[in-house]
C-alpha cells in the first residue's frame, strides 16, 4: 500500500501557491519561500517573485538614470544613448497614437509606456536564469486591477453619471450581466499574462529538469527565444493594446 | 474485494484526470488561431502594404482568443500542484 498521505501536505499551497511536489526530480518552476514575516498576524513570505521582480526594477531604475544623464547632456545632433532614448520614447509614443487614436494624452503614454517596459523586461527575464516575476499570480492581478482602475477612472470622469446608467442598457434585466462584464476584465487580462507566461516557465523548467546534459547544450536556446522573448513580448503587447482598447471604447462611449 | 486505493490516493489520481480533461480546452483556440492566421495571411497576399497592421491585428485576436484554453490550463495546473479537492479533504 502506496502512503500517500505522507506525500499530502507537500502538495498543500501557501499564500504564495506552488509547493514542491517534484523537487526531488530536479524540476524545479516553483515560487520558493525564502523569508518569512508576520503580517497582521499571518505568516507571509519574501518569495523569489520579489527578489526577481526587485532585480528587473533595479535594472531598469539604472536604465533610466543613464537615460535622464544623456537627456540632460543632450545634443542638438544625438549620439549613442541619446539616440536609443528617443527612439525608444518615440516607438512608444508612436504605439499609443496608433491604438487611441485622437485621445491620445501624455499621460497614458507615460502609463502604456511604464507597463509595456515592466512586463516585457519581467517577461524576458527567464534567460538570465531569473525566474519570471509574472508567472506569479500575485503580480498580474495587481497590474490587472491597476489598468481596470484606470479604464474605470477614465469612465467616471468622462461618461459621468452614464458610466453607471449604461449597465442598465438595452434593458434593466441585464444588470448583472454587465455589472460581471465590467469585472470579467480584471480576470482575463491577468489570466491571460499568468497563463503564457506560466506555461513558458514550466516547459523550459521541464525540459531542462528531464532531459540529460548533452540536450541542454544549445537547444534551448531556440525555446528561450520562443517561449521567452517572442511570447513574451506579445503578451506585453496584448497586455497594454486591450488597456488603450478598453479606455478608448468608454472614451467614446 | 478488498482494494488498496487510499482516499488521498484516490483524489489524486481523479485530480490528474481532471487535469487531462481541462487541456481539452486547448483544441478551440487551437483551431480559432488557425482560421485567425489563414485569414490573415490571405489579407497579406491580397494587400503585401499592409502587412504590419494585419500582422498586428491578428496576433490581438490570437492572444484574445487563447485566454479560454489558457483557463483550461490554469486549472490544469491548479489541479496538479495546489489541489483544491485534497486540501479540503485533509480538513475534513
Amino acid at each position: 500500500m502506496v502512503n500517500v498521505a505522507a506525500n499530502a501536505p507537500l502538495l498543500l499551497s501557501g499564500v504564495g501557491g506552488m509547493r514542491a511536489v517534484l523537487s526531488g526530480d530536479g524540476v524545479d518552476f516553483f515560487i520558493h519561500e525564502l523569508v518569512p514575516y508576520n503580517f497582521f498576524g499571518h505568516t507571509v513570505y519574501l518569495t523569489t517573485t520579489h527578489v526577481c521582480e526587485l532585480i528587473v526594477i533595479v535594472g531598469i531604475i539604472i536604465f533610466a538614470l543613464v537615460a535622464r544623464h544623456s537627456i540632460m547632456h543632450a545634443k542638438t545632433v544625438p549620439t549613442g544613448m541619446q539616440n536609443v532614448v528617443e527612439l525608444l520614447v518615440e516607438t512608444l509614443e508612436k504605439y499609443v497614437r496608433s491604438a487611441m487614436g485622437t485621445h491620445t494624452k501624455p499621460s497614458y503614454v507615460n502609463y502604456i509606456g511604464t507597463i509595456i517596459l515592466l512586463i516585457f523586461l519581467c517577461n524576458i527575464s527567464g534567460i538570465i536564469g531569473l525566474r519570471a516575476p509574472t508567472a506569479d499570480y500575485g503580480t498580474t492581478l495587481c497590474l490587472a486591477i491597476f489598468s481596470v482602475s484606470m479604464i474605470q477612472y477614465n469612465n467616471i470622469k468622462h461618461n459621468k453619471i452614464a458610466a453607471f446608467t449604461s449597465l442598465f442598457k438595452p434593458i434593466p434585466l441585464l444588470f448583472p450581466i454587465n455589472l460581471i462584464g465590467e469585472f470579467a476584465t480584471v480576470v482575463s487580462l491577468s489570466l491571460r499574462l499568468f497563463g503564457n507566461v506560466m506555461a513558458g516557465t514550466v516547459m523550459i523548467a521541464l525540459y531542462y529538469g528531464m532531459l540529460p546534459i548533452f540536450a541542454k547544450i544549445g537547444i534551448p536556446a531556440f525555446l528561450h527565444a520562443y517561449l521567452d522573448v517572442f511570447s513574451g513580448a506579445i503578451q506585453a503587447y496584448v497586455f497594454t493594446m486591450l488597456t488603450m482598447v478598453f479606455i478608448t471604447d468608454k472614451l467614446e462611449g | 474485494m478488498n482494494s488498496n486505493i487510499t482516499n488521498e490516493g484516490l483524489i489524486l489520481a481523479c485530480s490528474a484526470i481532471g487535469a487531462g480533461i481541462a487541456m481539452i480546452a486547448g483544441v478551440g483556440p487551437g483551431i480559432g488561431q488557425g482560421i485567425a492566421a489563414g485569414y490573415g495571411a490571405s489579407a497579406v497576399g491580397r494587400n503585401p502594404g499592409a502587412k504590419g497592421d494585419v500582422t498586428s491585428t491578428m496576433l490581438l485576436g490570437q492572444a484574445v482568443a487563447e485566454t479560454t484554453g489558457l483557463y483550461g490550463l490554469v486549472i490544469a495546473l491548479l489541479l496538479f500542484y495546489a489541489n483544491p479537492l485534497l486540501n479540503r479533504f485533509l480538513k475534513l
